[in-house]
């Protein structure tokens, strides 16, 4: 370039020495040296932890029979999410007051593996942890390298309000089981209680002339009904499809029996195969071709496609009971929130309409290497009493594991017809585990690019069948996760 | 005047030396001997398993659609990104008409407003831009469906993030949109430290704009340009990808695994399903990717410097 410039360039640039160049070679080249995904892993360096320092058990009596060390200290962590962290600190009160000299720490935070993980490394986990939300650790995970105590004793324990009542006795059917991976111990105690299924307005359904449908006939008769009037059937969480099971897999177990579930469970073999999950298929791609599947629902999430419902664009949405307290603010307050067991093919299905999948939620679990195992199942003894029960049931909207303790509380709409749907169901309470077992091969797989692929218009009731078994089939050959079955 | 220059820098960076080997080499060194183990992240207890988790990524269809993305990232984001870039920032310094009694060369008229304009998004943090983008892309409701509407486009109602074949368009539509204000700042003050000697030179031999800008800033600026290739090229396969694709495509990954990339892999991997270590195996190969990504930009970039 020009002649006039040597003497700019000489000082800037520099043809001697380190150029501007090299050190933009060399500061890439360490800079890409922070690619910043791996070393906050190994921020979490493991270190051994012992058992060295466990307290030692306080005195049996009929008001301790976990026998609790009165002085030894209690930490509890609680995810601080839908349900908010009140509920807990009365607990803890009550705990305070049981035993006056033992200090309790309790916390309640959102990042419970952000928090917790660390910890677990180091063998120094809290007494009591409320694993719940986005940062959940993975149960099978904990279960599989031995962090969790056997909550057994406390199952085995005098119920808080009845000395002559377990505290198994109190619960609702079907929790027990949910803390059981395979074999007898019981990792997880579920403090909540969820009521999935299909979710709408029942001022909406008596404006269009119509009940809650128990055949798919009659779905598409209602589904039609209501396209007319420029409303859509259903909406769903699209961008998480995962949501369709709530409805759909109570469906199979409906139309098929529970084993067809159980079967999906445990991994076998062309379990997906089975007529009951084809006719449930073909009948959920009928509403996307019949065209009562609100427009652009693949797009939404679950916040979009509820805020969609609640303002009356659709009638039906599959949820959980969770949605009642998460739409509080887009619900108008003449909506009249019910939810329905799933509707069935027709007569000739296995199980009677009303078959509902419903489950604990909010686990609790305490680890294997807490300092205090006693304190920590005594909380959860405290928690699962009538009163506790009932504190959290009339604060949060939710009902809990302890089966009972609604009388006296004025229920809100969707609660209520919650408890009458339970109520309805009697015994056809189904509860497929793929959800808390195989959680990535549930959402991400079967949910996302399976069932939302397939409610999308994407794929066929068989192709989608296809591709889940094959999800399926390479999960269970998955030496890397561990694998559970049904007892 | 060489002498003793090395010693000098080297005591200068001992100490940051020091301390970036204790806190940024070493913990990577420690990731690399993670991924030969199965260490879930939620216990102490590993043990070693020498080349399984590697083996296992190799048979990884998702692991690869997740590298395929990541590459499409890499590749076409800075392309885009700096084409962009240098053409803003062209047209604010350089590219405007001569106007009577102004300075020689001068940007298009208004040329300090787009400056705020463009810079604009670098203000916002990505998870916000994330967020408006994903209402924006809402296909009921989102603004960009609504405005198909107003124009009488009622057809056209793509689902967006919903479909598999834009959902990755989509989100790299995002990052451009956030990122170009940087490099057209960064641009802008490449082009200022251009003397303006060369331009008048070449408007009075009759160079249009296309001419000038390939004869003249494209190669004076070709040092700024290749480190800010590498350095979007970074942060497409690395933080910014993941903030993204994390918030707006969250199935997530995107329908049928359509928006995946490495970082929200491993990501997923450590901390969803408590398998930290072959999180730490696919960070190894998202290290590789980047390195190879820096070497290649650099090495196809390589020409004469060229002195003003």
């Amino acid at each position: 370039m020009g002649s006039h410039s040597e003497n700019i360039g000489s000082d800037k640039n520099g043809s001697v020495g380190v150029g501007r160049r090299d050190l933009i070679k060399r500061s890439a080249a360490l800079g890409l040296i922070s690619v910043p995904t791996m070393s906050f892993l190994s921020a979490c360096a493991s270190s051994g932890g012992g058992d060295e320092d466990k307290a030692k058990a306080g005195k049996k009596t009929a008001k301790n029979p976990l026998a609790v060390n009165e002085t030894a200290q209690m930490e509890f962590v609680l995810f601080d999410g839908g349900f908010g962290k009140e509920y807990a600190e009365d607990a803890v009160k009550i705990y305070e007051k049981a035993f006056p000299d033992a200090n309790v720490k309790f916390s309640a935070t959102q990042k419970i593996q952000s928090t917790l993980q660390p910890r677990f490394n180091q063998g120094t986990p809290p007494d009591l942890i409320d694993n719940s939300g986005a940062e959940q650790m993975d149960m099978g995970v904990l279960v599989g390298k031995n962090q969790l105590a056997d909550l057994t004793p406390l199952l085995d324990a005098a119920s808080y309000d009845d000395p002559n009542k377990k505290v198994r006795d109190t619960l609702r059917p079907g929790i027990v089981e949910m803390g059981q991976f395979d074999g007898d111990p019981v990792w997880i105690m579920y403090y909540a209680y969820t009521v999935y299924g299909v979710w709408y307005s029942q001022k909406a359904l008596d404006s269009l002339d119509a009940t809650y449908p128990e055949t798919w006939d009659e779905m598409l008769a209602v589904c039609e009904k209501a396209k007319k009037k420029g409303i859509a059937g259903w909406t769903y969480a699209g961008k998480y499809p995962y949501y369709l099971p709530f409805s759909l897999y109570p469906m199979i177990g409906k139309v098929g029996g529970r084993e067809v579930l159980d079967a999906i469970d445990n991994l076998e073999p062309n379990a997906w195969k089975h007529p009951a999950v084809k006719a449930c298929f073909d009948a959920y791609y009928e509403l996307f071709k019949k065209g009562y599947i609100l427009k652009g629902t693949p797009g939404l999430d679950h916040i979009q496609s509820q805020t969609a419902w609640a303002k009356g664009k659709a009638l039906f949405i599959p949820n959980g009971s969770w949605v009642e307290n998460e739409s509080a603010n887009v619900i108008p307050a003449d909506f009249d929130l019910a939810v329905s067991a799933p509707t069935g093919i027709d007569s000739s299905d296995k199980m009677p309409f009303g078959t509902i999948w419903a489950s604990g939620g909010e686990p609790f679990v305490v680890p294997a290497k807490a300092k205090n195992t006693a304190g920590g199942m005594e909380q959860l003894r405290i928690m699962l009493s009538e009163a506790s029960s009932k504190n959290f049931t009339s604060k949060v909207k939710s009902l809990t594991a302890y089966n009972g303790g609604t009388d006296g509380i004025t229920l809100t709409p969707g609660l209520k017809s919650g408890v009458a749907a339970l109520d309805k169901a009697g015994e056809n309470v189904v509860n497929p585990r793929l959800q808390d077992w195989y959680v990535q091969l549930q959402k991400e797989k079967i949910g996302v690019s399976g069932l939302g692929e397939m409610m999308a218009g994407r794929l066929t009731p068989a192709e989608a069948i296809k591709k889940i078994q094959g999800y399926a089939d390479e999960a269970a050959k998955d030496t890397s996760i561990k694998h559970y079955k049904h007892q | 005047m060489q002498h003793g220059k090395y010693r000098f820098i080297v005591g200068f960076l001992a100490l940051p030396l020091g301390l970036y080997a204790l806190f940024v080499v070493w913990p990577f060194i420690q990731s690399i001997y993670y991924s030969f183990t199965d260490w879930t992240g939620l216990s102490p207890e590993f043990k070693m398993v020498g080349l399984d988790n590697y083996r296992r990524m190799l048979d990884d269809e998702i692991f690869w659609k997740s590298l395929q993305h990541s590459l499409m990232f890499a590749v076409v984001l800075p392309l885009v990104t700096i084409s962009l870039a240098l053409f803003f920032a062209f047209m604010i310094n350089v590219g405007g008409r001569r106007r009577k009694g102004g300075p020689v060369i001068s940007g298009v008229r208004g040329s300090s407003f787009y400056k705020i304009v463009y810079f604009f998004p670098q203000v916002l943090s990505i998870a916000i831009v994330a967020l408006l983008f994903a209402f924006a892309y809402n296909p009921d409701s989102g603004a960009i469906n609504s405005f198909f509407r107003g124009i009488g486009l009622d057809g056209l109602q793509p689902l967006w993030l919903g479909d598999p074949d834009l959902a990755l368009w989509c989100v790299m539509a995002v990052l451009v949109w956030s990122t170009v204000g940087f490099f057209v700042v960064l641009f802008s003050a490449g082009m200022a430290s251009i003397p303006a000697d060369l331009y008048e030179a070449a408007l009075l031999d009759g160079a249009g704009r296309a001419a000038t800008f390939f004869r003249i800033t494209l190669p004076l600026l070709w040092d700024t340009v290749q480190s800010g290739w590498v350095y979007m090229g970074i942060l497409a396969l690395g933080a910014e990808s993941f903030a993204v694709v994390q918030i707006m495509t969250t199935g997530p990954g995107g329908p049928d695994y359509s928006t995946t990339v490495m970082v929200l892999y491993v990501y997923q991997k450590a901390f969803r399903d408590g398998q930290a270590a072959y999180a730490t195996t696919i960070g190894v190969a998202l290290l590789i990717v980047t390195l190879a990504f820096a070497a290649v930009v650099m090495r196809l970039g390589r020409r004469e410097r060229l002195e003003y």
